[in-house]
């Protein structure tokens, strides 16, 4: 059963004897609601409720639906800027990017549909994000993927690793958006549960943003797309919620199963649609199925629905209420229309052979109604606000873990000795990775806006739908546009595992600085928050820990977080994953005359260090660091980010990515100035020599804040640095068949890109 | 006036947008035509662009082959009319007999999305009239089914008739003897796996597309002046 | 009359299957190196009305030809399961 949302044992009995005594378990804890949970339904209903109320309320309050232990924390991120359209609750986060044009974005997990089966709980999560986008009026430009596994040496890891790629490319080639970029980080915390994050980014008039609330007594709703069938059923409640014990291979007949073809023809036929205005308003169907469309587009429009579950189209015989109203099938939307434009959304839907039926009818009332047939028995009659709104919301046990305080006292530097002949060279190509076998199975053009695609610091993209306006009906196209937009994601849970607040802020800080590397300034944030048991007060503490370093880190850099996720109970065996908040930065480029610098070096142009050094001297230098947890070490205390400082060289660096004066850029980040230098060597086949890094403490850090410029006019480059309040220093320069780092570091080019081509391929 | 080129658009076609934003790039008119269309109403050139029309369900190009649409296809290229299959195009061309041979699977069985150099081996095409034998091209593949085969009798016939235009320098997808693309022995109906509109914009993707596409629209030109 | 039917697509012989031969070059690997000739291809089932057994493998001869398979690169197998 689904242990996460088991209920507590009662005092003096013994965790599972209640199920083996042979005493039927009451419906609501089968479903998975607890007893006060059950007890607050019987109150909103003034009675008990029968089956598949019960079943409606249990997926709209899983944890997965309701985020009912994060959201007393998420109040506290900053959610408001001049830019912000649509801000968190809804679909997607939007923003207003200049010239009519808004842009929709989301990240959402798949991770534990995805550790089941890979290839499906992949492509189904492409598909979810999709409609979540293509649901707010925009029309689907770009998907990234965060992607994290357990080590390449674990074969399941692998298999999981290599089915979730195919999946994602499967799905997102054949839907027909690029898949333009994402992470992709091996780690044993990883290896019960990986996390498979996606993103997506929508771009739209901004006289075309609809929200999903119905309004109109009379009006209808429309199911568009798919049949429904038993797949997912009870999914948002198991497969999105528990964590994974042995026999998880019985849970596989819940899998859903995508269909990117269905897919395909429903955005077209969706956002022609909405482009005609022959819509009200519309709603995907996500992980609580129609309860949640019907129940969601009824609520947020203080209206009442009755739905005929008889007009449902089935994909099977035999199916009972509560399996169709919480059925997962993907690719279906829920559209709410006028009776008059009904002939006309019909026409449409036919021409791109999406299947359509009215399912439901806007009532006066401000109940949600499920029928038998327009005139049969009613079956369930709840109030449609009580599903969502009256959601639990928990204030669970939080709790910093015991040693704590003896763990931030045990910095790297101290513990750790300097390293040996060989060993820096050693560490470095154990971190090198080539991801081009990954990214080379996505479609990263289409769509003809990829300037800057995978493998980059941040991925650089034209502002601009697809084609042109003359000729194409959806009115996006601005060929030849001159303005971009940046976007980069960013997770680390080794940082977060040593600090969560202050790691999470170094991400925040990083994401944005990898946007300032494709010139772009940063205007909003979205978040993917990964962590293990909320059950578990310390998992709890590192939630809210990390939620207070972002809302502090987005709040000094003027980042409003427009929309997230929750990802709760990743863990595995009893084991939380580490603390893994993936952030989003998403920003606009206000110049797009040249590509921005790639990762690279170019022979004999000068490499320079922009940004402060004293942290990376410093005695926390190493903590939270790869090269220490290489040594097994994970503790310390990570330095606190210096807004002010990290504000100006975000100016600074961006205005250099679209100057032309940089030949190569790349943020100093995981594996310190080490494995910067040597990404920018191997990526473009040119060795470096460079000196003036302190120790081995300078060279590996991961201090925030910093970054390594390649140019061919150091001092032009140096005068905008100290225009700007930025430290810069020459470090040496572009050339030679080597990666050599004074008294540091010294190792063949040709072993480097070995290295780097071997990891995934080899 | 400038060459009008209809580009063909199946449920799951995706790169339509592209084709028409490359050929008004480089002065030409486009018009989408519906693959239920019967008609193509004047078109000078037609182009099938990218994607996966009808999901690739069943084969690659197997289902679109039956659209109306591509009757007026035939009888277009069978009159002479340019018309170029790219990616999933070719796919169709092959599936409906315009083109002969087939195209499988990559001999890696993995989606293929990176730059390729293409040697061109015959001009006088709907497609290469602008370019030499033996220029290189870089442009973009994007594909898992672009592994061309042909039975030994049409192996012969591609050449004797010289029906091959586009080789890959460096075979990224085990296709037979390199072939990138392929024409018909008039030249009028090429298919190629390399996307051309990809390459047709120097923020982008490199412009070595530009002359393919623009032989398109110079073949069209001539068409209509007729 | 409703015949049960079982069209399997392989590709030609001779024609590389590289689905095929990556199963098999991992088939010694885990213990099974006696199994050998390992070609993928896809089943379709269907149903036919049709007069007769000859009528049935008639139309479903046609619609292999005409959609299901591709003669290029594959080869069609028909088992028909009378009801």
């Amino acid at each position: 059963m689904d242990r996460s949302h088991a209920p507590e044992p009662a005092p003096g009995s013994v965790a599972g004897v209640e199920e083996t005594a042979g005493v039927a378990e009451p419906l609501h804890r089968a479903l998975g609601l607890t007893d006060e949970e059950n007890e607050a339904i019987t109150a909103l209903l003034g009675r008990e409720g029968n089956e598949l109320e019960t079943a409606m309320f249990a997926v709209m309050w899983s944890e997965h639906c309701s985020y009912k232990s994060s959201r007393v924390h998420l109040r506290r991120l900053p959610s408001e800027g001049p830019r912000v359209l649509v801000g968190p609750g809804e679909n997607a986060g939007v923003i207003d990017a200049g010239d009519g044009l808004a842009l929709a974005i989301r990240i959402e997990s798949h991770n534990h549909p995805s550790a089941i089966e890979p290839y499906q709980g992949a492509a189904t999560g492409v598909g979810g994000i999709l409609r979540d986008i293509f649901t707010m009026g925009a029309r689907p430009i770009a998907l990234m993927d965060p992607l994290r596994f357990g080590p390449l040496e674990d074969p399941r890891s692998r298999w999981i690793f290599e089915g979730v790629v195919r999946g994602i490319s499967g799905y997102g080639n054949s839907v027909g958006v690029p898949t333009v970029g994402g992470e992709l980080v091996f780690d044993p915390t990883y290896t019960g549960n990986p996390l498979v994050n996606v993103l997506c980014l929508g771009i739209l008039p901004i006289d075309r943003l609809v929200l999903s609330a119905a309004s109109g007594v009379g009006n209808l709703a429309v199911l568009l797309g798919s049949r429904t069938g038993r797949d997912g059923i009870g999914g948002a409640s198991v497969l999105a919620s528990a964590g994974f014990e042995e026999g998880s291979a019985a849970k596989r007949p819940s899998v859903q199963v995508g269909d990117p073809f269905e897919e395909k023809r429903l955005i077209e036929a969706c956002l022609e649609l909405l482009q005609s205005g022959l819509v009200v308003g519309i709603q995907d169907l996500g992980a609580a199925g129609l309860t949640g469309a019907t129940s969601e587009t009824a609520g947020k429009g203080n209206v009442g629905m009755d739905v005929d579950i008889r007009s449902v189209h089935l994909r099977e015989e035999g199916m009972e209420p509560f399996e169709i109203m919480t059925s997962e099938s993907q690719e279906r939307m829920l559209a709410i229309v006028t009776p008059a434009d009904l002939d006309q959304v019909m026409e449409v839907c036919s021409r791109w052979e999406v299947r359509a039926s009215v399912i439901g009818k806007v009532t006066g009332t401000s109940s949600l109604r499920v029928l038998d047939g327009w005139d049969g028995p009613v079956l369930a009659d709840v109030p449609a606000l009580a599903l969502g709104e009256d959601r639990p919301l928990y204030h669970r046990p939080l709790a910093a873990p015991a040693d704590l305080d003896a763990r931030r006292e045990l910095n790297a530097l101290g513990a750790l000795r300097a390293p040996g002949p060989g060993e820096s060279e050693d560490d470095l190509k154990s971190m090198l990775m080539d991801t081009g076998p990954v990214w080379s199975q996505y479609d990263h053009q289409l769509f003809l806006n990829t300037v800057v695609g995978p493998g980059s610091d941040a991925v650089v993209l034209r502002l601009k739908g697809p084609g042109v306006n003359s000729v194409d009906s959806d009115p996006l196209g601005r060929a030849g546009s001159d303005r971009g937009l940046a976007l980069s994601t960013d997770g680390n849970g080794r940082w977060c595992s040593v600090d969560p607040r202050v790691g999470t802020a170094w991400l925040v800080a990083e994401s944005a600085l990898n946007v300032a590397c494709g010139g772009g300034e940063p205007v909003a944030l979205v978040n993917c928050l990964n962590f293990g048991n909320p059950e578990h007060p310390e998992v709890m503490w590192q939630l809210s820990e990390s939620i207070d370093g972002m809302a502090e880190a987005c709040t000094a850099l003027s980042i409003p977080v427009i929309g997230g996720n929750v990802s709760l109970y990743n863990e595995s065996a009893g084991v939380d994953i580490d603390p893994t908040p993936v952030v989003a930065v998403l920003g606009l480029v206000p110049r797009l005359e040249r590509r921005p610098p790639a990762v690279g070096l170019v022979e004999d142009q000068s490499i320079i260090l922009l940004g402060a050094r004293d942290e990376s001297q410093g005695p926390g230098a190493l903590d939270g660091s790869a090269w220490a947890a290489r040594r097994g070490h994970r503790a310390g205390a990570l330095v606190p980010v210096d807004y002010e400082a990290h504000a100006a060289l975000l100016g600074l660096v961006a205005a250099l990515a679209v100057d032309g004066l940089l030949g190569g850029l790349h943020d100093i980040s995981d594996g310190g100035i080490a494995l910067a230098l040597a990404e920018m060597a191997v990526a473009s086949g040119v060795g470096a020599a460079i000196g003036g890094v302190r120790d081995h403490a300078e060279l590996w850090s991961e201090a925030p804040s910093r970054v390594l410029a390649c140019t061919a006019d150091p001092l032009g480059v140096l005068d905008r640095a100290r225009a700007a309040g930025v430290p810069g220093l020459v470090l040496g320069s572009a050339g030679g068949t080597r990666i050599g780092v004074e008294g540091l570091l010294d190792l063949e080019l040709d072993e480097a890109v070995g290295a780097w081509r071997s990891r995934l391929s080899g | 006036m400038a060459a009008t080129v209809g580009v063909v658009v199946f449920p799951g076609s995706n790169c339509e947008h592209d084709a028409v934003e490359a050929i008004e790039a480089l002065g030409g008119t486009a018009r989408i035509v519906w693959h239920g269309s019967a008609d193509l109403g004047g078109l000078d050139a037609v182009i099938l662009p990218g994607g996966f029309a009808h999901g690739d369900y069943l084969r690659p190009g197997a289902i679109a082959r039956f659209s109306p649409v591509m009757e007026a296809v035939g009888e277009f290229a069978r009159s002479g009319g340019p018309v170029v299959g790219i990616c999933n195009g070719f796919q169709v061309l092959t599936e409906a007999r315009l083109l002969p041979g087939a195209l499988q699977k990559n001999a890696g069985l993995r989606f293929l999305c990176r730059e390729a150099t293409v040697r061109v081996e015959r001009t006088d095409t709907a497609l290469t009239s602008g370019t030499n034998v033996g220029d290189q091209l870089v442009l973009s593949i994007n594909h898992f089914d672009g592994n061309y085969l042909a039975d030994p009798e049409t192996r012969r016939r591609l050449a004797e008739e010289g029906m091959v235009a586009l080789r890959y320098v460096g075979n990224p997808n085990g296709s037979m003897d390199d072939i990138a693309g392929i024409c018909n022995p008039e030249g009028n109906v090429v298919g190629l796996m390399p996307h051309p509109e990809r390459a047709c914009d120097p923020l982008t993707g490199g412009t070595d597309g530009a002359v393919l596409i623009g032989s398109l629209l110079a073949s069209a030109g001539v068409r209509t002046s007729y | 009359m409703i015949f049960e039917a079982m069209v399997e697509i392989r590709t030609r012989p001779g024609i590389s299957d590289p689905e095929g031969a990556t199963i098999e070059s991992a088939l010694p690997r885990l213990g099974f190196g006696e199994v050998s000739g390992v070609r993928v291809g896809k089943a379709i089932r269907l149903s036919v009305d049709a007069p007769d057994e000859a009528g049935a493998r008639r139309r479903l001869a046609s619609l292999c030809d005409a959609l299901l398979a591709n003669p290029v690169m594959e080869d069609v197998e028909i088992t028909l399961m009378a009801d």
